[in-house]
Parts: structure tokens; C-alpha cells; sequence
């Protein structure tokens, strides 16, 4: 009897050992390929590759990642997403009996049924970056690195179990609890992938994506079609542990088409349709960008089991320098920035070295009223180069029409990656091989002809005369990195590390608590006297409009004002937006609607490892009223007296609505913007 | 440094777990604890156990006694574990005066329990774990003595994993981040805990359907119960994934 106990144990866990050399890891990679779903989970547990021991041969830190040869390999693109028959059948309260993660019911289930269903299982895989490379542990849905891309119709509701099936013997960096975020669906707070609501291997949780345009309440059926997003990203959120998470493999791409962006250039299908270039995988290409650092034996390197660094090694869609063959016509790409950490700004070279232009047709995956030009010779300094933040997305236009055949031209980053050893030659001149990212192969005329275009007029951006005239309030929140004392002194330590007013994450404790259907102007700032970070800041459930932007310069000891430079909305702004970058000094001022669900939400800085040194706030949207003051206690009741900042604390985070930021008072634009005692907006809302 | 001890510092330990990162990553200096008792880093320190450890200073008195009470707290959060396979432990950002006997009254004047030793050693001994338990990636966040006041670090040796969280933040929450480095729970531990945080989320302020038709009917939306259908978009995606897929 104990003999059987014994192997089952033993048939039960992935092997982890000494005895497991990377020949057996490889089978054992093999094998998970053609694991499905319907396999039990102990069949799953045995073909799944076990945890490389945190790399034996990597301590201390690589100098760098191993050589590599550029242009050795096809970008690959991730496969689409599949339609399953969910067996249990989803269920409005969570199935914790048949194994699903605690949650709220879902709102509006009966009204958004999803037909259609998916299941993703969260696994360990193998994953080859480069053919010199050997392949690599990593994490993945469905066990493959980018996850499946799914497309969506709006209109038609999903739902996505996510089966966490990570490893139990959890070893080195990453976090086995997992939780997805579909970055930036319109969805319900319990499918919205909340950094804490994270659960454990063997559950699984269901995601209800209903696929509507914001405003559905007072807009049925499925709200505003001017709301529409078409490019969205899903992905590990699974708060202190979203950067290793993220690093080891654990997101992919979630597309939208409805009548305007329709997937398809062909003509004939309504003078709405905008025609550009269409067609998943053929002339609509997923851009996903990571940076990785790997040990000679191709692991994956952690700086510490806890922190990510910044990789040497620039990945798109998981190769090292991809080439990509393109005919002599227009595509659409669609560029990710995945995180951790690094800051983009590509630009396009042909063979000759001359820059050639790309045309940003959408932001944050929101169509731009029109499309705006991205070349280095550009007037405006933020248009000489695209500049992506993390978890930013852009699909940009790129014309090859008059490339010569034969030729390559290439997609340079400003910062270089390490190629190789051996001095590389210039692929084309005055172009870095290092910069480049990838190449794009200029095969021949294309087999059948363009139909694709790029209208002027890309959509018109929704009418918020009627919120902006009723706003809440001003709702302020501080971005901080650590400040050497309160007041600046520095001798009285009383910062914490990275902190937005103040506060570090209780995922307990709303810091702000707004009514349905309200609106309100939100000013973000990135304080001064800081480090230097830019924070890349999320805000969770609807995209908001960029009004105001100016930059603060002072005294990075005193906190003394010196000027104020203002910016207005910059081109790419100018549209719709959910991650706002603010460099150090900066502060956005941006306008939000809270429509249609209830629950909790988040406002975080998307710079992975900040968010995982709890650079995130929960908000909650509630029946009202709403709230003018940061949370007074922690989740367990102690009091919240914050650091002994001016805005820290159970402090006020609401000023009477502002829509510009040349109508802040005076006495606000120093540090002591957030003055204690301040008693907030006295108009509500509307009931 | 002797030959011997130099050794031990820089060469991995054959009898340290398999998934360890060992004396060679994590250092292995001679400290003195507030009992005056000498330990090693590595193999007395964190071989084998779960460490908690944060930076401090006797003489600090803004910050500090905060961050301190706070762990003073995790200590009946931790209950059996600590001194048995959990260990609290405060090094000094300031040895040269925080002696021994120092510590000991500052130890005995927290509360301190067995299982939280507070250590002084050598300016390059405790500046090399600073930089290496705390690091960041950036130089001025790493080599500074304020930023590491204000956090806490979880190891757990046997399997590699680390978690941090920021003092002084309520110890529930510090326990918790304990717990994310404790090997996974057994399987029908997480399907009760699971089970009964339903339960929570069910009792607590979850806004019901009928709270919601409410709301809706206040701010005269339109009432909708039934199923939305859309056939032709159900079209538009059956062609859209046969596109790709044929």
C-alpha cells in the first residue's frame, strides 16, 4: 500500500533535480506541446518541463546574454485563439465546488451570456528565443510564449477560463498565483484580473469579457461604438510578482474588430469600414516587445529572485532580432510594449539609411481622429520617433509600396541591444546593428493588389460636453518615489519606496470611492524631488482623454518652484488613452467616466517592477456617494497616518473640478498641492 | 580575511539545498548579534530557513520605532514558527554605535522573542547584504540608507523565493508577503481557503443584481433582463477565426 502511495507521489510532481538534464527537459517540452485541456491534471503535472534550478552557471550576473547572429529567424506570429465547449459550464456564482477561484457573480450575465467560450491553461513550457540559443524555461498560456492571440467582435460576449496549472515546487523568481488582466477591456471588476485577486495552481477562474463599448447603461445595447478599443493585451497582474510573472512569458494579445475596424480591407463593406490593412498574421502583424538577459544556458536571468533586470536582448513576439518578409505594400503592426521595464522609441530605416515614415493610426488600441506621422526629421520633437511606454500599444502603418525587392529595412530602438562578440557590420549605413530590432525582407509585388487605405479621418472622439459640465471633482493623485525626508530633510527617513499619495498597496483599502456613472478630471504628478523615474501610469476600467499636460521644474532638494512649463495635449494625446507616462516634474491632467460596472478597480504605475514595489492604488466604483478623501484606516483598521507627507495619509485626494491646469489656485503648485483640512467639492452628482 | 574564510564566502556550499542560491550569491560575513554571540551570514543566518530582514539603528527615532512596533506586531503573527523556522532579522545601518549592548537593551526594549536577533558587523559586511538583499537595479536607490529603513525582505533558502513589503505597513499585511515564499500549501488546504473566501466574498459589500437594477432605474437607464443576441456578429467572428485558420 505504501509502495503505490510512494510512486504515486512520485508520478504526481514534476521531477526536480540533479538527474534532470536539459536533454530530459527538452522531452519532457516535446511532450507538453500536445498536452489539451481535456488531459488530467496528473498527465499535465508529468509532461510539463520541470523548474531549472534558480541557473547554477549564471552567478554572478552575466556581463551579457550569449552572442547571437541577427536575422536568423522568422518573426514568429502567435497562433489565434480557439473556441471550446467549457465543460463545467460557466456559472454565474463561482464553481469553487468543481474547482473555480472565489469571486463576486458576474455582473450583467444573463444580459451578455457568452456563447462563446475559451479555455487557457497557465503553464509551464520550453520556449527557443533564438536558434543560438538553447531553448528556454518560461511561462505561458496555453505553454506558449506570446500567448494565443485572441479576436474578438464587439458585440459578442466570451468568457476565458484560465486554468493556473504553474508549478506547485515554485523555485526562484516568478509567483505560482496568478491573475489575468485584460489591459484595457470594459469589463466587470471580478473579471478584471484585480492584482489581488489572484488564485493557486489546480483553480481555475472565468473571465466574463462581454465585449461592449462603454456607456452600455445608458446606451444599450452594447454602448457608444465612438468607445470602441481594437488593441488590448492580457496579461500576468498578480501583484509584487507582475514583472517576474511577465518576464517569465505570461501574456499575449487580445484584438477588436466591429463595423469600422473591420479586420478586413476588402471593399464593399460600407462607407464606415476604414479599409486598413487587414488580414491577422498576414498584413496585420502583433508587435510584442520585451527586453530578456539569459544565461549561457539559456535561462532566463534574475538579478535577484525578487527583481528583474533590465535584459540585454530585444524580443519580438519571443525571437531575438526577427526577420520579417513583406510584400511591396501597405501593413499594420501593432506594436506592445510588454514590460518590465524599458522605455522604446523606434524608427524606420530602409537600405539606404534614409528614415522612412510610420503612421500611428491608433493609441492605446483607440482609433486617433486622424492619423499622425512618426519620421526623425518630424517639427515636433514628440512625432521624430515612437516612443513607447510600458503597456503602451500603437498600430502603426507602415508602406512598403515603393521598397525595392530584395532589399531589407530595418526597426531601430534608440538604446542598443548586445548582438555578438565579433564587430557587426553596419546593415545599413549609419544604422547600428545593435539598434535594430528587427528587419523587414522587401520579397516582391504583392500576389493579389492593395485594397488597403489609410483615410484621413479616422473616427470622431465621443462628445463629453454633457460630463466635463457636471465633473465631481479633481481627483489628485501623487506619484512618488522616495523622498530623503519629510519636508526634505534628510535626516528623518520617512519615505517609502515607491508610492502613489503617500500609500503603498493594501488590496483591502479603496483609496477612493466613486459613484457610478460620475465623472471626473484626474491630476496625476509625478512629485518632485524624485529620483529621475518616469512612471507609465494605468488606470483600470475606461480609457480616459488627456486635457492638460505641463512640466514642473524645481528644486530637486528644496522642492522650490522654478518654472512651469506647460504643453498642452501632445499629437498622440490627442485621442483616447489608458496609460499616461509622466517623466519626473510632470503632471497630466485627464478626463474619466465610470460607467457601467461596480467594484474594485486600480490606478498603478505600469513600470512592472514599481507596481510590484506596490506603486498601486485601488479605487472602487460604488452606488455612491463618492468618496473626497483617501481611505482613513488600512484594511485591518489601523490607522492610516501616512508618512507625514502634506498628501499622505487620510488626506483629502479631492479638489473642486478643474478642465485645465492654468486653473489650479496659485497655492497649489508647489508640494503642499494637497493642503490637510481641505474640504473637497460640495457638487455631486446627478442621481 | 583569512584564506579560509575567503573561501566560504566565494565558494558554493555542497551541502546547501539544491535550490539555493547559496554563500557565494548571498555572502557569507561574520555578524554579532545583540546575545554577542559571532554568526555567519549565510550559514548560520539564512541556510535552511526563512529570513526576515530589514535595516535599523538604535538611535533612530522618527522612522525607525515605527517600523520597529511594527515588527514588535509580526512577531504574534509568525506564533510557532518563529525561532523554529522563521527568523527575524535587523541589522544596523550604523555599527559604529550600535555595539552588542546596545542592541540588546533596544532588542529588550522592543519586545524582541527568540528568533529575532538584531545584528551588527563590519561597514562592508552589512553595506554588501544591504546592496545585495535590497537591490533595485538603481544605483540611487541601492546604495541608499533611507529607502532600506523602510523595507522588509522575505527569503526562504530551500526554495529561492523572495517577497518584500514596506514598514511600517500593518503587519498583516508583512505576514502575508511571509507567506508568498513558504513552499505552496498542500492542494485541498488552497480548495478550503478558496471555499471560504467565497464564503467572505458573498457575506461582505457586494453589489447584488437587484441593488444594481436599482441604481440603473434612479439614473433612468433603460431596464434590460433579456439575452442580447447578435447573430451576424457571431458571423463576423466565425469568419474572422476562419480566416486565419484555414
Amino acid at each position: 500500500m505504501s509502495s503505490t502511495k510512494e510512486k504515486k507521489r512520485k508520478s504526481t510532481e514534476p521531477p526536480n533535480g540533479p538527474g534532470w538534464t536539459r536533454r530530459t527537459m527538452l522531452k519532457a517540452s516535446a511532450a507538453a506541446g500536445v498536452v489539451t485541456m481535456l488531459t488530467s491534471r496528473k498527465s499535465l503535472a508529468l509532461s510539463l518541463p520541470p523548474i531549472p534550478t534558480q541557473p547554477p552557471d549564471c552567478t554572478p550576473q552575466p556581463t551579457n546574454s550569449p552572442a547571437t547572429t541577427p536575422f536568423m529567424q522568422a518573426l514568429p506570429i502567435p497562433p489565434v485563439a480557439i473556441p471550446t465547449i467549457l465543460i463545467p459550464f460557466p456559472t454565474l456564482q463561482a464553481d469553487t465546488a468543481l474547482g473555480e477561484a472565489a469571486r463576486a457573480n458576474h455582473q450583467d450575465w444573463t444580459q451578455f451570456f457568452p456563447l462563446v467560450q475559451y479555455s487557457v491553461s497557465v503553464q509551464p513550457t520550453m520556449h527557443q528565443f533564438h536558434p543560438q540559443i538553447p531553448p528556454t524555461y518560461c511561462w505561458g498560456y496555453n505553454g506558449i510564449y506570446p500567448g494565443p492571440t485572441f479576436l474578438n467582435v464587439y458585440g459578442v460576449p466570451i468568457l476565458v477560463r484560465f486554468a493556473n496549472n504553474l508549478p506547485v515546487n515554485n523555485i526562484g523568481f516568478g509567483d505560482n498565483n496568478h491573475t489575468t488582466h485584460l489591459h484595457n477591456g470594459h469589463s466587470a471588476s471580478e473579471s478584471d484580473g484585480f492584482a489581488g485577486d489572484y488564485w493557486s495552481p489546480g483553480l481555475f477562474k472565468d473571465h466574463h469579457y462581454p465585449n461592449v463599448y462603454a456607456g452600455f447603461n445608458a446606451v444599450p445595447p452594447i454602448g457608444d461604438p465612438l468607445e470602441a478599443q481594437h488593441t488590448y493585451w492580457y496579461h500576468d497582474h498578480r501583484h509584487s510578482f507582475t514583472a517576474a510573472n511577465n518576464y517569465r512569458g505570461i501574456n499575449g494579445m487580445y484584438l477588436m474588430y466591429d463595423d469600422v475596424d473591420t479586420g478586413s480591407e476588402a471593399p464593399g463593406q460600407g462607407a464606415q469600414a476604414l479599409r486598413l490593412p487587414g488580414g491577422y498574421g498576414v498584413y496585420d502583424i502583433p508587435l510584442n516587445f520585451t527586453d530578456k538577459l539569459f544565461c549561457s544556458d539559456g535561462q532566463m536571468y534574475a538579478t535577484s529572485p525578487d527583481t528583474i533586470p533590465a535584459g540585454d536582448k530585444f524580443c519580438v513576439n519571443g525571437a531575438i532580432q526577427p526577420y520579417f518578409n513583406v510584400y511591396t505594400r501597405r501593413y499594420r503592426f501593432r506594436f506592445l510594449n510588454s514590460g518590465p521595464a524599458r522605455i522604446w522609441t523606434f524608427n524606420l530605416y530602409d537600405n539606404n539609411g534614409n528614415a522612412q515614415p510610420m503612421t500611428v493610426v491608433t493609441t492605446d488600441g483607440n482609433l486617433l481622429p486622424s492619423p499622425v506621422e512618426i519620421i526623425p526629421s518630424s517639427s515636433q520633437p514628440t512625432l521624430q520617433g515612437l516612443t513607447v511606454y510600458v503597456s503602451q500599444r500603437y498600430d502603426v502603418i507602415i508602406d512598403f509600396t515603393n521598397a525595392t525587392a530584395g532589399t531589407s529595412w530595418y526597426l531601430t530602438n534608440s538604446a542598443a541591444q548586445f548582438v555578438s562578440n565579433a564587430q557587426e557590420p553596419e546593415p545599413a549605413p549609419g544604422v547600428n546593428i545593435g539598434n535594430v530590432v528587427m528587419a523587414f525582407n522587401i520579397t516582391g509585388p504583392p500576389p493579389q493588389q492593395d485594397q488597403s487605405q489609410v483615410p484621413s479621418v479616422l473616427t470622431t472622439l465621443p462628445n463629453i460636453a454633457t460630463p466635463m459640465a457636471n465633473l465631481f471633482g479633481t481627483r489628485l493623485w501623487n506619484f512618488n518615489d522616495f523622498v530623503a525626508g519629510a519636508e526634505g530633510d534628510p535626516s528623518n527617513p520617512t519615505a517609502k519606496v515607491f508610492n502613489v499619495n503617500g500609500l503603498t498597496f493594501d488590496p483591502n483599502r479603496p483609496d477612493a470611492l466613486i459613484q457610478q456613472g460620475s465623472a471626473e478630471t484626474w491630476l496625476i504628478r509625478n512629485r518632485f524631488p524624485g529620483t529621475g523615474w518616469t512612471h507609465p501610469v494605468h488606470i483600470h476600467l475606461e480609457e480616459g482623454r488627456v486635457l492638460d499636460r505641463r512640466n514642473i521644474n524645481a528644486n530637486p532638494t528644496t522642492g522650490a518652484l522654478i518654472s512651469i512649463n506647460s504643453e498642452g495635449v501632445p499629437p498622440l494625446e490627442q485621442g483616447r488613452r489608458d496609460v499616461y507616462p509622466i517623466v519626473p516634474g510632470d503632471e497630466v491632467l485627464i478626463f474619466l467616466q465610470f460607467r457601467d460596472w461596480f467594484g474594485k478597480y486600480m490606478i498603478h504605475c505600469h513600470n512592472l517592477g514599481h507596481e510590484d514595489n506596490l506603486m498601486l492604488t485601488r479605487w472602487d466604483v460604488t452606488t455612491g456617494p463618492s468618496s473626497t478623501v483617501t481611505s482613513p484606516t488600512y484594511s485591518d483598521g489601523t490607522p492610516n497616518t501616512g508618512n507625514g507627507e502634506p498628501n499622505s495619509g487620510a488626506q483629502p485626494n479631492l479638489t473642486p473640478a478643474i478642465t485645465l491646469l492654468s486653473q489650479l489656485p496659485a497655492s497649489y503648485e508647489t508640494t503642499k498641492l494637497n493642503r490637510p483640512g481641505f474640504k473637497g467639492s460640495k457638487k455631486g452628482v446627478k442621481a | 580575511m583569512n584564506r579560509r574564510d575567503f573561501l566560504s564566502c566565494h565558494v558554493p556550499d555542497k551541502s546547501r539545498p539544491a535550490a539555493s542560491l547559496g554563500p557565494g550569491y548571498y555572502s557569507n560575513g561574520v555578524f554579532t548579534t545583540h546575545e554577542n554571540r559571532k554568526v555567519r551570514f549565510y550559514d548560520d543566518l539564512i541556510r535552511g530557513k526563512i529570513s526576515i530582514i530589514n535595516f535599523m539603528y538604535a538611535s533612530c527615532d522618527k522612522y525607525c520605532p515605527r517600523s520597529i512596533s511594527c515588527l514588535t506586531k509580526l512577531q504574534d503573527l509568525l506564533g510557532d514558527h518563529l525561532g523554529r523556522d522563521m527568523f527575524m532579522y535587523s541589522f544596523s545601518l550604523k555599527p559604529e554605535e550600535d555595539t552588542p549592548d546596545k542592541l540588546a537593551a533596544y532588542a529588550k526594549s522592543n519586545g524582541a522573542r527568540r528568533g529575532w536577533l538584531f545584528l551588527t558587523g563590519s561597514e562592508y559586511d552589512l553595506t554588501s547584504i544591504r546592496f545585495k538583499l535590497f537591490r533595485l537595479d538603481d544605483p540611487l536607490m541601492d546604495f541608499s540608507v533611507d529607502v532600506h529603513a523602510s523595507m522588509v525582505r522575505m527569503i526562504n533558502d530551500n526554495n529561492s523565493r523572495w517577497s518584500s513589503w514596506v514598514l511600517p505597513d500593518p503587519p498583516r499585511l508583512i505576514r502575508e508577503a511571509v507567506s508568498w515564499v513558504e513552499p505552496t500549501k498542500p492542494f485541498a488546504v488552497r480548495v478550503r481557503e478558496n471555499a471560504e473566501l467565497q464564503t467572505r466574498i458573498e457575506s461582505e459589500s457586494a453589489i447584488t443584481a437587484p441593488q444594481r437594477a436599482k441604481f440603473k432605474r434612479a439614473h433612468g437607464w433603460p431596464e434590460i433582463t433579456a439575452k442580447y443576441e447578435n447573430p451576424e456578429g457571431l458571423r463576423k467572428l466565425q469568419s474572422l477565426l476562419h480566416a486565419r485558420t484555414a
